[in-house]
């Protein structure tokens, strides 16, 4: 069984905006609504980096630990998804996620947070009916046997997204490569240790795709 | 950015009814989407927003794959168009096309959003009292061209301004040139005057051809990158892949020169920063250190290079201590680098407009072209000089010479020139003659004399007439494409504007153009199509001609840009002229016939062998062509490079492949092979200047050699290789003007290339400086270089303008303007940026006009970041913009950038916009406070340079 992930290749990602717009078009989420942002740490000083970020699809997924209404549901293939008829826009997931994925309408008619957005993976949600679905949830590229958008279209193959075996392995080769001393996320300093030492660092580093980009960041 | 993802915009959602008819409403009616307008009228805007930004749909409406080419940039991203029931409802990245393996930017990723076209211009209008009243083509049409033959009889043809675009497409482009031509005027350009004119004079001079030496792709070899004044990042992101791909697996060194710490300098291994304005001596510092250690390529200078030595006398002058007083860059990092690219070679040099948009451009290029010819960077894989074009076809409508100092190929405007047009189009050179003034200007006559560029149009209207070669100011000026607000001198182009009899603007939007001034009438808008509600080729930067499908019909009343010109061709009377080997089939002229035609014509830089079918065979199989080489291995354009990069020599029947790599004499001529370029003559103060023992593989000449005539042919005994029919058109011709091609061919099949076999000529004696010489900009701070570095003199005319340079730089403004004021690139827009602004999805990321300053400066002045500030510019224009205060600038430097439009100094100008086409985004033109300086080749404008004031708003 398949588990999809997201990773973004820091060395790559140029904050084009890509991911960005690219969600917009898959998804065509309201103005105000980003379920995917790139965020800068760093802008305009020596280390600056990049990293897009969405909702990770953890495997032990603390929105849906939280959630009042049990609104959250995680798919085989380990897609975290959610209901919107069942969201009751309280934002305790929003609290709750350390990537800052839930996204709340700001300017709903009636003076309410509106019902929870989120990255799907391009998943769509619990709604039959097609039309429906694309309006609530967005694009269902998982069902069409594609992947979500923004990776599909990343400008420099920075963001990955699909099987955590096949990303982390393509992640694999690239940081053996580059001959990082530590993963993707530090300076490039290229011939400090051998090819064996870096192809152990570079397993260590690559096995689980998503936790340590924000910690390392 | 951190001045990002607000809510909304001030702007932006509140007038987003009342949107005319469109192909999504005509979905809504049918009921396909869930949305509507219907209810648009009793709901908030809130609701209002949600229904407009839906395009759900039955996934059992049967798909149409369209194959197109994002219009963004000069990258050339190939995009899936996937079309339902006439509406663009899917883009899919095309994981199987040469360029970008299905990768976008922030633009190219929201391409589908034009197939919406809100914000659109929805039909023609004029402006009337004040007032946007609705009109129809027949009357706009029949009222401009009434008053534009009441100009021509009065003032000559000449006092009408014909200002083209790059984002024509090649037949467009071809077809807008000789519409002007016919009208009788060089009074034609497009934003390639202000985008990399220095590069095509400066690269041109050297070696032959003035574009891309090299490919993206072929970036992947580079074992070094140095980008000076070029910050792919955001101007050319999927640039970036193959740039990375060099660092990750050619372990490539990415040095990034630039006086702004870009996000490109972000991933690059050594990043330089230098004061604005002095790339000149940047380089010949770092050539000081290649000549002192010897770390030039001496054979490849003694085989290719011309001139070399009144170089080096040049760099000597620039020693370290020098170097670092000039330009701001240490010794120990000036030898580091120089080291760098000497010991990882091939290398490549990227620039952009940070080294064009200056008055010392056309020498900047040329010394970025000597510091890769010094280290024999040229003409070998991974190596060149990768120029990267700015929008999607300004290599293309460059080439098709929308340029008021050429015509198409680079032809120029003497009567030659003409003639060998005039052949081509079928048409009676003097009938053409007759088209143009008769008059006499300082002695020159308008047919052959250079037109007024676009950088000068606003002199070409405030000018004293006396003082203009020709016999009036502009007095009508058609903005086809163009967006004013990437001009310099904002103040005084609203003055131009105000002072014009009429203005017509014919874009998909109004653009900033139909509302900075404060004119009440004479203002026609008419709705042109994008690209992708038509179908024709477009070049990419690395000189690939691509094909494009049409996607979607003419959104709302939009017409054709050919439609629009073969319309006006037919109210001023030429059309017939214009038209006269071209089919028109329901009022629209037939791409095919017209890519035809400029095949027949464009000899010089081989734009004659990519016949519409080939460019049709190519597209449908992009997906044959290697990733790496960009060459097709089996399938139906076997053996071709991707898009038959120019030059692609011959007839189409000659099956050239292109030429993927300039000058690169690895490969014969007939496989995209090449040498340097015999343009400059064969010998000069007795030394030749052709190649030594320099050839492509195969050649029969295996020295270098003059270009292809009848008579060198004759000379040779090839002249019998000619068939019959070759021989006749071929007598008293050469390689450019022989309309069988046959020069070419024999040329070829002997191995060599038509154009000779010369050396680069690193000095140009026909330019300003013949040795490319460190000049200070015209509003410079360092008052205390001039002695030493000064500008020209002012000049009595160029390009038919008197341009100032002395008397400005001979004034101290650096008292009162004491920061450098700069420009630049967005991801998420392009150029003037009306139509990216009105894109919701790109809009939404970057909402506000700002102003990077350093926290030295902003300290001193009592700015805070997020703060309003004006910026004055030395001619005192004003902008009032937020300030972000970081250090990605040094001190002393103000970064702005030049997308947007919409405000003049400190007015908002959205409710000058037609209803309902404001874009999203409006803030202030950068270019409202930049100031005057223009190059001395070219009329480039000055946008890198200039002085600045802040003071808290």
């Amino acid at each position: 069984m398949a588990r999809m992930k997201f990773l973004c290749d820091s060395e790559r990602c140029i904050e084009c905006n890509g991911c960005v717009t690219a969600c917009k078009n898959a998804n065509e989420t309201e103005w105000g609504i980003q379920r995917r942002r790139v965020v800068t740490i760093d802008d305009g000083e020596p280390n600056e980096t990049s990293i897009s970020v969405a909702c990770m699809h953890c495997t032990d997924a603390p929105c849906m630990a939280v959630c009042p209404t049990d609104c959250f549901y995680q798919t085989d293939d380990g897609i975290v998804l959610h209901d919107k008829d069942l969201c009751i826009g309280c934002g305790y997931c929003l609290f709750a996620c350390p990537f800052g994925a839930p996204q709340f309408p700001q300017e709903e008619a009636f003076g309410e947070r509106g019902k929870m957005d989120k990255c799907t993976f391009c998943a769509g949600g619990p709604e039959e009916d097609p039309v429906r679905q694309k309006e609530l949830y967005g694009a269902n590229r998982i069902a069409e046997g594609k992947l979500p958008l923004c990776a599909e279209m990343c400008s420099t193959k920075a963001l990955l997204a699909g099987d955590a075996q096949v990303v982390s392995d393509i992640f694999r080769e690239r940081v053996v490569y580059r001959g990082h001393k530590d993963g993707a996320w530090s300076a490039v300093t290229p011939g400090e240790m051998s090819e064996e030492e870096m192809a152990v660092r570079a397993e260590a580093f690559a096995t689980d795709a998503s936790s340590p980009v924000i910690a390392k960041a | 950015m951190k001045l990002t993802k607000k809510k909304y915009a001030s702007s932006g959602k509140a007038d987003s009814k009342g949107l005319g008819l469109s192909r999504r409403s005509f979905l809504k009616n049918t009921g396909i989407t869930t949305g509507g307008l219907a209810a648009a009228g009793f709901m908030g805007n809130s609701m209002i927003r949600q229904a407009e930004a839906k395009t759900a749909l039955s996934p059992d409406v049967p798909k149409e794959v369209k194959r197109t080419i994002c219009s963004h940039c000069s990258v050339g991203c190939g995009v899936y168009a996937e079309v339902q029931n006439g509406v663009w409802t899917h883009q899919e990245p095309a994981f199987d096309h040469p360029f970008n393996r299905g990768a976008h930017c922030a633009k190219g990723a929201s391409l589908r959003e034009h197939g919406h076209g809100e914000r659109r211009l929805k039909y023609p209008m004029k402006l009337v009292n004040g007032k946007w009243q609705k009109v129809s083509w027949e009357t706009a049409i029949d009222e401009i061209g009434d008053k534009m033959q009441q100009i021509r009889q009065e003032s000559g043809p000449d006092s009408v301004y014909w200002l083209g675009s790059a984002k024509h497409s090649n037949e467009q482009a071809y077809l807008f040139r000789k519409f002007a031509s016919l009208w009788g005027t060089n009074n034609v350009d497009h934003q390639a005057r202000i985008c990399h004119s220095t590069t095509v004079s400066g690269v041109a001079n050297t070696w032959g051809y003035g574009a891309m030496t090299n490919s993206f792709n072929d970036m992947h070899n580079c074992k070094s990158v140095i980008l000076i004044g070029s910050n792919p990042s955001e101007a050319h992101p999927v640039a970036m892949q193959h740039i990375l791909l060099a660092k990750e697996r050619n372990k490539a060194k990415i040095i990034v020169v630039d006086p702004r710490f870009t996000r490109t300098a972000a991933k690059a291994n050594e990043y330089v920063r230098i004061r604005p304005g002095t790339d000149v001596a940047y380089v010949w510092g770092l050539l000081w250190h290649i000549f002192e250690n010897g770390w030039e390529d001496k054979e490849f200078i003694r085989q290719r290079v011309y001139g070399m030595d009144e170089v080096r006398t040049e760099v000597a002058k620039w020693v370290p201590s020098e170097v670092e007083n000039v330009t701001g860059v240490g010794e120990a990092q000036m030898r580091k680098v120089a080291k760098m690219l000497a010991t990882n070679r091939p290398g490549s040099i990227v620039w952009c407009m940070g080294g064009t948009q200056h008055t010392t451009g056309s020498n900047n290029t040329r010394a970025y072209c000597i510091l890769m010819l010094a280290l024999g960077n040229m003409g070998v894989s991974g190596g060149g000089a990768n120029i990267f074009r700015g929008h999607d076809n300004v290599q293309g409508a460059t080439d098709l010479g929308v340029l008021s100092h050429t015509l198409p190929g680079y032809y120029g405007l003497s009567a030659g020139a003409w003639k060998h047009w005039a052949s081509v189009w079928d048409l009676d050179y003097e009938w053409i003659k007759g088209r143009f003034d008769q008059g006499k200007y300082r002695g020159k006559q308008p047919m052959n004399n250079n037109g007024i560029p676009v950088s000068r149009w606003v002199d070409g209207v405030l000018e004293n007439k006396d003082r203009i070669e020709q016999k009036d100011n502009l007095r009508a000026m058609v903005y086809w494409g163009h967006a004013v607000n990437s001009q310099t001198r904002g103040v005084e182009m609203k003055k131009a504007m105000e002072k014009l009899e009429m203005m017509v603007i014919v874009d998909p939007y109004p653009t900033h153009a139909a509302v900075m001034h404060d004119r009440t009438d004479g203002v026609y808008l008419l709705p042109a199509c994008t690209q992708f509600e038509s179908y024709g080729s477009v070049t990419a930067s690395n000189r690939s001609i691509q094909w494009r499908d049409k996607v979607i019909e003419p959104l709302f009343e939009s017409k054709t840009d050919h439609e629009i010109m073969y319309r006006f061709a037919k109210k001023l009377g030429f059309a017939d002229q214009l038209l006269k080997n071209i089919k028109v089939v329901n009022n629209e002229p037939v791409i095919e016939d017209i890519t035809r035609e400029f095949n027949r014509g464009m000899w010089t830089i081989g734009y004659t062998a990519q016949s519409p079918e080939r460019l049709k065979e190519h597209q449908k199989n992009w997906h044959t062509f290697d990733f790496e080489t960009l060459k097709a291995e089996g399938g139906a354009a076997d053996g071709d490079f991707y898009g038959m990069p120019w030059p692609c020599w011959g007839t189409p029947e000659m099956k050239h492949p292109g030429t993927p790599l300039l000058y690169d004499t690895s490969k014969p001529v007939a496989e995209g092979g090449l040498n340097f370029r015999a343009r400059f003559g064969v010998e000069r103060d007795g030394v030749s200047l052709l190649s030594e023992d320099s050839f492509p593989v195969g050649a029969e000449i295996q020295d270098g050699h003059p270009e292809f005539s009848d008579k060198l042919l004759k000379q040779l005994g090839w002249w019998n290789d000619l068939t019959p029919a070759e021989k006749t058109s071929a007598e008293g011709k050469n390689w450019k003007t022989d309309l069988s091609g046959g020069i070419q061919r024999v040329a070829i099949k002997h191995g060599c290339a038509p154009f000779g076999n010369a050396k680069a000529r690193a000095i140009v004696w026909t330019f300003p400086d013949k040795v490319p010489r460190h000049r200070e900009p015209l509003y410079t701070p360092r008052r205390d270089l001039l002695d030493k570095y000064a500008t020209w003199k002012d000049s009595e005319s160029m390009y038919r303008l008197p341009t100032l340079y002395e008397s400005i730089q001979k004034q101290d403004f650096s008292k009162e303007y004491p920061i450098i004021l700069t420009s630049g690139r967005l991801v998420e827009y392009e150029g003037g940026g009306e139509e990216t602004r009105s894109n919701p999805w790109l809009a939404e990321l970057q909402q506000e006009m700002f102003a990077e300053i350093n926290p030295y400066d902003a300290n001193n002045l009592n700015v805070r970041d997020e703060a309003d500030i004006w910026v004055e510019g030395a001619e005192g224009g004003r902008i009032k913009v937020k300030a972000m205060v970081t250090r990605r600038v040094d001190r002393g430097v103000v970064f702005i950038p030049f997308h947007f439009g919409g405000k003049f100094q400190g007015k908002d100008l959205t409710d000058k916009y037609p209803q309902g086409s404001a874009p999203y985004v409006v803030g202030e033109a950068a270019n409202t406070a930049t100031t005057y300086g223009y190059d001395s080749v070219t009329q480039m404008q000055e946008t890198k340079v200039t002085l600045c004031k802040v003071t808290p708003a």
